[in-house]
């Protein structure tokens, strides 16, 4: 079908890909991106969240066009209980600034932007076509590409994987293992849509200033989890994730969860009365540094989710899916610029500029978190919130009995559930993960 | 059919998908008695599409498959199942993803 060579074919238009196409192309390499879905965009989920110091490194004045919903001004983090939740909130109007640091976005749509400008940049963009084999020469050069379109191979120099979480490919390739069901979460959203008003008096905004609600605790059944409800602009994403190995052990359905989320006393007023219009689930590379993949070989690299460079500490993925790929479309222009050949040698100056850059340090930085939270999910998500539930209500509730017995009820079951040795190993453990 | 599966059939109801008729892109492997793993899926698929038949076997139906790879994470290595991604621009289709 498409006769000529190209310097690189991308595949997958998601963060890491659009950002890997849309450098190189910019750059004059003559790039040739695939992507499955019927439009860019159209197979894509996240929360989500953008963070705009990584979409400015490539598209300095996204702000001016890219469909944004709400820039964040609060996060509230919420410890659950089955009829409460302990929070702790950060509102600052200094978000409310000329460049806002982070927004809510509706992925199918800002992706389909986003390819736009891919394609301004003077990529070829070709949707609705599913690359089924990556092509390798006698030595085991990857050299391109077959499709589900008539048609034989299509050559480049370079391939660049962002086919995101379930990276077929690069799996069949026998270029990275398929992700182990203790290191990737599913998660589960639905887009439930309110009139603007309406969510701007729930969550006490002005305009486009919007909300951020994390919570974890019993509403995860004691698996490693947590639930979400972000604010756009017209509509609110409300999910909910677990990891797959706990999900296999329990007697949860996602979408179970998913209703028992939403009828939380502390949730049900908030999408009270609205319309759902999607329901989506999709995989998050949850086993963080220990994980990552081989990020280069002969001929190819592989960014962003497929390649596990998911903070889940942080609940960072696409800067970090965005920034990979622009730095493997850096790497790949510097070394087409010296003439040299796309050899696992010459491309390991992605590995660098990964190396020197917030992902890899932030990924090293948390290597023991995915470990402790995943063999402590009961101490962390079922028998600390509920302790810390109580005492906020001994705390709370005046009934005549004096303070001191209350605090003494209050440090007792935290002794009882946990013992002394168990409380302060968990700190010294969170502690030593965290640094 | 259990409640729970029509809550979620009642979700997928909103989606929008594009079958690509007689070409399942997930298949499972005949088997007599399922694996731990195969037969979680009827419970952890977040679209449904797995099911216990009468005679014990588990059976796919993937026309409402969101296309998480839940069951390729779970199912694939061990050999139950055989998992491809729909043909280029079949399989759902994410208005807001």
């Amino acid at each position: 079908m498409i006769e000529e060579k190209f310097d690189a074919i991308v595949i997958g238009a998601g963060m890491a890909g659009n950002a890997a196409a849309y450098t190189m192309a910019s750059r004059g390499l003559n790039v040739l991106q695939l992507e499955r879905g019927e439009y860019p965009g159209s197979k894509n989920v996240q929360g989500g969240i953008l963070y705009a110091d990584m979409l400015e490194k490539i598209i300095p004045d996204f702000r001016e066009e890219a469909p944004l919903e709400r820039h964040l001004i609060e996060q509230r983090f919420w410890m659950m209980t089955d009829r409460s939740h302990t929070g702790m909130q950060y509102r600052s109007d200094d978000f409310n600034e000329e460049k806002p640091n982070r927004y809510t976005i509706i992925r199918s749509q800002f992706d389909r932007w986003f390819n736009k400008q891919v394609q301004a940049a003077g990529a070829i963009v070709i949707s609705e076509t599913t690359v089924t084999e990556l092509v390798s020469d006698a030595y085991g050069k990857v050299i391109g590409v077959r499709t589900d379109r008539a048609g034989g191979t299509i050559f480049a120099d370079v391939v660049v994987l962002a086919e995101g979480v379930n990276g077929l490919l690069g799996a069949r390739a026998g270029l990275r293992p398929t992700p182990k069901p203790e290191h990737v979460a599913l998660a589960v959203k639905e887009m439930h849509f309110l009139p603007r008003e309406t969510i701007e008096a729930r969550f006490n905004l002005h305009g486009d200033e919007g909300v951020v609600i994390e919570a974890a605790g019993t509403i995860s059944k004691g698996m490693t989890g947590m639930g979400f409800v972000y604010t756009n602009k017209e509509s609110i994403s409300v999910g909910m994730g677990c990891l797959v190995s706990d999900f296999a052990e329990n007697d949860e359905t996602p979408y179970g969860m998913l209703e028992v989320f939403k009828k939380h006393p502390s949730i049900a007023p908030l999408i009270e009365g609205s319309e759902v219009k999607e329901y989506a689930a999709h995989l998050i590379p949850e086993g963080g540094y220990k994980t990552i993949p081989e990020l280069f070989g002969d001929g190819w690299v592989v960014v962003g989710d497929a390649a596990q460079l998911n903070n889940a500490i942080h609940r960072e993925g696409s800067n970090l899916a965005m920034t990979s790929g622009r730095l493997a479309g850096e790497a790949i222009f510097q070394v087409k610029s010296r003439r040299d050949p796309m050899t696992k040698q010459n491309l390991a100056l992605y590995k660098k500029y990964l190396d020197d850059s917030f992902v890899m340090k932030d990924l090293k930085k948390y290597k023991d978190m995915p470990a402790l939270l995943h063999t402590q999910a009961q101490n962390f998500f079922l028998t600390y919130p509920t302790l810390v539930s109580k005492a906020m209500e001994n705390f709370l509730r005046v009934d005549g009995t004096p303070k001191i017995e209350k605090e003494k009820a209050s440090v007792r079951a935290f002794r009882e559930k946990r013992s002394l040795t168990g409380l302060f190993g968990d700190a010294w453990r969170l502690a030593r993960a965290w640094r | 059919m259990s409640t729970q599966a029509a809550r979620v059939e009642e979700k997928l109801f909103q989606n929008r998908y594009l079958v690509d008729q007689g070409k399942p892109h997930i298949v499972v492997q005949p088997h007599t008695t399922p694996s731990k793993n195969l037969l979680a899926m009827t419970k952890i698929c977040p679209a449904g599409c797995y099911e216990k038949n009468a005679s014990g076997q588990v059976e796919i139906t993937p026309d409402g498959c969101l296309e998480c790879g839940t069951c390729r994470v779970l199912c694939e290595p061990q050999g139950d199942i055989v998992w491809n991604y729909p043909r280029g621009g079949y399989g759902v289709l994410f208005k807001f993803g």
